[in-house]
């Protein structure tokens, strides 16, 4: 058995779980291990909770976000958002065995934005490679790191056509997701959850993404994969135009059972988003849980106050859409906040969504047909800035270790939150500019080449039929 | 023979049932409709944004019936779907020229 030295961590922090790998510690990390000693690296616990997170993960996709925007369009082209969704999911797995895993989680060298090609097409990872968890000697199976990973590919990508659902032309679709992941969300990977690894960043200490250096802290995605998406979408939004009878012509959700549906499996699978994020089964992972839970109810509830304030009724859309706002802002603080702090930022999430939703949309003019931008993009920012602020130790968060030294150090005193709290904005600001920009360039390439919306016909008659060639429902 | 078309609010429709099956009468039509009247319309907010519908769901019921049972179809239709609010409906009688019952061929009041 060989074992090949994986650089692929997640962002930084976190290390209850230090604990738990204690007794191997006096020995300092084992770099090249015989049998016995990779006997004691890999806990069958993780691997089992990380390949049902990836599992998890995959039912956000599949059904649960196809649902959740699929029952928000309107009949003629419900069909269109399940094919869109399902078939983004399949695509970017492939991707990603292709280039993607290579390109987001191999060492660039001294270049921080992407990775290499060493990896490409899974060379060289097989069933005795192993990827680095956040603690010391502490791994996981390479390729149980691969696929959880692939999940997140998988469904960045899909949260971008609520953006402009129900006039985008599907083959232009797969070809702007194809290059979207490749130039935008494999180098965000990279950029912010690529690092040496616990063992590794002692002896090569300037081997990691640019915002993982910076210290930006994102647990399972705020800027890489829902402000990443959430620009994107609204992005292609404006480029590709409002839809036709937009605002004049009503648009209600054609089915909001099925909304409700998605966004439960979504709270569901996004335990393996956030929770799984933590790459182990420990104390950190319970926190992750637990906060991913809370912060939920409190954004849920949050939204619905603010409806009964504002119209007099409580919606189930409303409280469906706080709590996939809730979900959001919590992603990237999950394991650095704690249970209180977390409904605290639910609470605040909710209301900073709703006005751009409800009133800053209508304002500005764009045509952002699911919220992609005013739910994601938004709650991300909310969440990751946040995260600055709940992380730290004094408030009952996590905090920061210090990976330059083995075992990792923790020093609860050194943390900042005003230092933290601009790296978090630091990080955001970087994301909406690469990711707005890089997007803006790929939609306007793909609509002088291939055109990105349907003829006017083909929308008025809906996507179902013009594009697939099939109805959603036959009665 | 008469037709009775009565439009009423959905959730009268089995007092009506119950009124005219008390008379004797042994079958109807009932079909899903939408219309307006002096009912206003209902709004739908959804994220926000703020939708008139100015259709409202109504049933339609359809009754043929014999000429001398008319008026107490129509007056059982009346009193079992007034609730007293606007939007109750309303009821409209027409002649009818031929009634045949399409598995025996029968023809007029036996066809009923």
């Amino acid at each position: 058995m060989t074992f090949s030295k994986k650089f692929c961590g997640v962002m930084g922090a976190v290390g209850l779980s230090l604990l738990a790998a204690a007794p191997a510690l006096a020995a300092g990390p084992i770099k090249a291990p015989d049998a016995a000693a990779m006997a004691t690296m890999v806990n069958k616990g993780d691997v089992a909770w990380m390949l049902i997170s990836s599992a998890l993960v995959l039912m956000m996709s599949i059904p649960g976000l196809a649902l959740f925007y699929g029952g928000l369009v309107r009949t003629k082209n419900m069909l269109s958002i399940l094919m869109q969704v399902f078939t983004i999911v399949s695509v970017a797995g492939l991707v990603w065995c292709c280039w993607g895993y290579s390109i987001a989680f191999t060492s660039g060298g001294t270049n921080p934005f992407f990775g290499g090609l060493s990896k490409a097409f899974l060379m060289g990872v097989d069933g005795t490679t192993w990827a680095a968890t956040f603690s010391n000697n502490v791994y996981l199976p390479e390729f149980v790191f691969v696929v959880f990973q692939m999940t997140f590919a998988m469904i960045t990508p899909a949260l971008i056509v609520g953006a402009f659902a129900e006039r985008v032309k599907f083959s232009s679709l797969i070809v702007f997701v194809v290059a979207w992941l490749t130039v935008i969300y494999f180098p965000m990977a990279h950029m912010v959850w690529y690092w040496a690894g616990p063992d590794f960043l002692v002896d090569a200490p300037t081997d990691y993404g640019l915002l993982w250096g910076w210290g930006a802290l994102d647990f399972a995605g705020g800027t890489v994969v829902h402000i990443n998406a959430g620009i994107a979408g609204l992005v292609g939004a404006i480029m590709i135009g409002k839809r036709v009878g937009f605002p004049k012509e009503p648009m209600p959700p054609h089915s909001l059972t099925m909304t409700m549906i998605g966004a439960s499996l979504l709270w569901v699978g996004w335990f393996g988003f956030n929770a799984g994020s933590n790459l182990e089964a420990n104390a950190v992972t319970g926190v992750a849980f637990i906060n991913t839970m809370v912060a939920t109810c409190a954004a849920a509830v949050s939204w619905s106050l603010v409806e009964q304030v504002h119209h007099g009724k409580a919606s189930l859309l409303g409280a469906v859409t706080g709590a996939v706002a809730g979900l959001v802002a919590i992603t990237p603080a999950a394991g650095f906040a704690a249970p209180m702090t977390s409904i605290a930022l639910g609470f605040i999430v909710s209301p900073i969504c709703y006005i751009f939703v409800a009133f800053v949309k209508g304002k500005v003019g764009y045509d952002d047909s699911l919220d992609v931008f005013g739910v994601h993009c938004i709650g991300g920012i909310v969440g990751a800035i946040a995260t600055g602020i709940v992380a730290a130790p004094s408030l009952g968060g996590q905090g920061v270790f210090d990976y330059t030294v083995f075992p990792a150090g923790f020093h609860p005193e050194a943390y900042s939150i005003a230092g933290q709290v601009w790296i978090q904005i630091k990080a955001v600001v970087f994301t909406l500019l690469f990711s707005g920009i890089g997007s803006a360039i790929l939609y306007f390439i793909i609509d002088k080449t291939m055109g990105l919306r349907p003829n006017v016909e083909a929308e008025m008659e809906g996507l179902d039929l013009s594009s697939h060639g099939e109805r959603a429902y036959n009665y | 023979m008469k037709l009775v078309m009565a439009i009423i609010k959905p959730f009268k429709l089995d007092d009506v049932r119950e009124a005219l099956s008390s008379l004797g009468i042994a079958g109807m039509t009932v079909s899903e409709v939408k219309g307006f009247g002096r009912q206003k319309g209902q709004t739908e907010i959804y994220r926000g944004a703020e939708y008139s519908t100015n259709m409202v769901p109504k049933i339609k019921i359809e009754v043929v019936c014999d000429d001398d049972l008319a008026p107490r179809v129509v007056e059982a239709t009346q009193q079992a779907a007034n609730s007293g609010a606007i939007g109750d409906g309303k009821i409209f009688v027409l002649d009818v020229g031929q009634a045949v019952r399409i598995r025996t061929g029968e023809t007029g009041e036996t066809a009923l």
